[in-house]
């Protein structure tokens, strides 16, 4: 909530801040190196556990000491999770809601940040201070009504359900409006406008290209935040037509747990979250750090 | 000149009417999905309503709300959930100011550093916690079998009230530790070095200089830092309900010794299908939320213009 009524400051452009951290940075010793192996360590584990359990047999979790490094089992174990579940539809499911909501949460966020940020309209100052206080209550306690009005529609257990209320969000637009109002000079636009450019085409050919790197972050952060979404996929999905996230529930609530098959299912879950992680990682702990990223 | 007229004609049209355009998408969606239901839940929160009997939706006015207070399964979800916030939002805002305050440092690599702090932030709640329950499994549970080496027995995690919220909450302290470190990581990096040249200069050392300069610097971070850290722990229902999955996952433990307000909000609404009562919880807690995210507000606002 306080991150929009509040951002915090800009970080400083990238040159200045390694200058200050030069001065003022002292060198990293022997037990800071030790301490920061550690939390790595301690952040990583129970991922890493996860995949040695997925690799290995069944009875080796419960062997004492337990086993500590991965097995030769884990295809063995992937090809069960697939027999056991229908977990091919949770992941297509899963890539479906997060792919649609991902691609509409930053075309909508980019075409309304940059009215918010960059065209005057009557009421502008109204309607954004409504996205502001939007953000600060978490709309999951509407979601008996919201599941009501799913039953209504026929929706419940599809997953539309899942991809519509998330089609938008209050803090993608308030994000593309925050990096529009820094990214783009008037002038620009004013100049677009002399040409002759209506504000549609100001849109697409100088907002938006200016917007990539803004709206990179805003899709990564979308993706994953859609990928690992529970709460309300638990409630307006059904077992036979989950996504990965319910299906882990699903898989881990039966009446003996399969550790190994459940712990499996959960490292296949983490696969793609992860591939994106390791792929964009300084671009999202650039987004964190900028106080871009609500939890 | 009939052809200028419609330029000026769409020029004003461009000008007054597009924004809206603009701006309508979301607010079409985010009115339908994301408003509507937050404030019709007030109304049905003024029935008795059940999932599978909708026509026999009636009005009871306050009743689902007195019978709320007299509650006593509420006021102990309340309670726990007030006991995690203890547990989790204090050793998150230490952590994060440690981890934190090393990787200030100059450090080789910090690209991997920085992204191994905020790897659990990124994994999924239900697998994280699936596999955090593993770990902390009565028998073969990997936290136990370490805990027996050093001679201090074994714990049944989930039984006890306070050893299946230290569970939970070490679940949810390792999941966010690390992006609250980094928040305050992005601000120590604005501090400018001069502080602490002088701060040398007047002899105080590296402990002295963390807590009267960085931390005092930090504040409005730290609080908002707690800020996000109370509205999550107000909604926290995952950890709780897939810690002990299984047909009574809903009650948080078999004496619901870990059950949520947001768990017990879960286990009304779609175990019990009571949609007023469920509704009624729904509202007590966003207004619980406003009030204590508004409190945090007024605090930050007032360290601000100190």
């Amino acid at each position: 909530m306080t991150a929009v009524l509040d951002p915090p400051a800009p970080a400083p452009p990238a040159g200045s801040r390694s200058r200050v951290r030069r001065v003022a940075g002292r060198v990293a010793g022997p037990w800071a190196y030790a301490g920061l192996i550690a939390v790595l360590a301690g952040s990583a584990f129970p991922v890493y556990w996860s995949l040695v359990v997925s690799s290995q047999t069944p009875d080796a979790i419960d062997s004492v000491p337990p086993v500590l490094v991965p097995g030769g089992h884990l295809f063995e174990n992937i090809a069960r999770v697939f027999d056991t579940t229908d977990f091919a539809l949770a992941l297509t499911n899963s890539i479906v809601v997060s792919g649609t909501i991902t691609v509409s949460v930053v075309l909508f966020s980019t075409l309304a940040g940059f009215a918010f940020a960059k065209l005057r309209f009557r009421g502008r100052n109204v309607l954004l201070l409504v996205i502001i206080a939007t953000q600060a209550i978490p709309t999951e306690l509407g979601v008996i009504p919201l599941y009501m009005m799913m039953s209504e529609f026929g929706w419940a257990g599809q997953i539309h359900a899942v991809i519509v209320p998330g089609l938008v969000t209050a803090f993608g637009v308030f994000f593309m409006r925050q990096y529009f109002e820094r990214a783009i000079p008037d002038e620009l636009l004013e100049a677009g406008r002399m040409d002759g450019c209506g504000s549609l085409r100001l849109f697409w050919h100088v907002a938006m290209p200016a917007a990539r790197p803004a709206a990179a972050v805003l899709g990564l952060f979308t993706f994953m935040q859609a990928w690992n979404d529970f709460f309300w996929p638990l409630v307006v999905l059904v077992p036979e037509n989950p996504t990965v996230q319910t299906a882990l529930s699903t898989l881990a609530s039966g009446y003996t747990t399969d550790y190994t098959l459940v712990l499996t299912a959960a490292t296949i879950g983490t696969v793609p979250v992860l591939a994106v992680f390791l792929l964009f990682g300084r671009q999202i702990v650039g987004g964190i750090m900028s106080g871009a990223v609500k939890g | 000149m009939e052809s200028l007229d419609r330029a000026t004609r769409r020029h004003r049209w461009d000008t007054r009417f597009a924004p809206y355009a603009y701006v309508a998408p979301y607010f079409l969606i985010f009115g339908v999905f994301g408003l509507f239901p937050l404030l019709y839940t007030i109304w049905v929160s003024l029935q008795h309503r059940n999932l599978l009997d909708a026509e026999g939706a009636s009005f009871t006015g306050v009743d689902n709300y007195q019978q709320l207070l007299a509650d006593p399964y509420f006021w102990n979800a309340m309670g726990n959930t007030l006991s995690l916030w203890l547990l989790t939002t204090v050793p998150q805002i230490l952590f994060a100011l440690g981890i934190a305050q090393l990787l200030n440092r100059k450090v080789r690599t910090r690209t991997l550093f920085r992204m191994g702090v905020i790897l659990p932030n990124v994994t999924s709640v239900a697998a994280v916690t699936i596999i955090f329950a593993q770990l902390f499994g009565r028998d073969f549970g990997l936290i136990n079998w370490v805990l027996e080496l050093f001679g201090a027995g074994h714990i049944d995690w989930q039984a006890g009230t306070a050893s299946s919220h230290i569970a939970i909450a070490t679940m949810v302290v390792w999941r966010w530790t690390g992006y609250h470190a980094l928040i305050f990581l992005a601000s120590m990096q604005a501090i400018p070095s001069s502080l602490y040249e002088a701060a040398t200069l007047d002899g105080a050392r590296g402990w002295q200089q963390f807590w009267r300069i960085t931390v005092p610097l930090l504040r409005p971070q730290i609080i908002f830092s707690t800020i996000i850290a109370t509205t999550g722990n107000m909604r926290l229902l995952a950890e709780p309900l897939l810690f002990n999955p299984g047909t009574a996952a809903a009650t948080g433990g078999s004496d619901r010794q870990f059950q949520t307000a947001a768990l017990y909000l879960y286990e009304q609404g779609f175990t019990n299908y009571d949609f007023g009562y469920s509704s009624t919880i729904a509202v007590v807690l966003a207004i619980t939320t406003i009030i204590v995210a508004g409190l945090g507000y007024l605090v930050t606002k007032r360290i601000q213009t100190d």
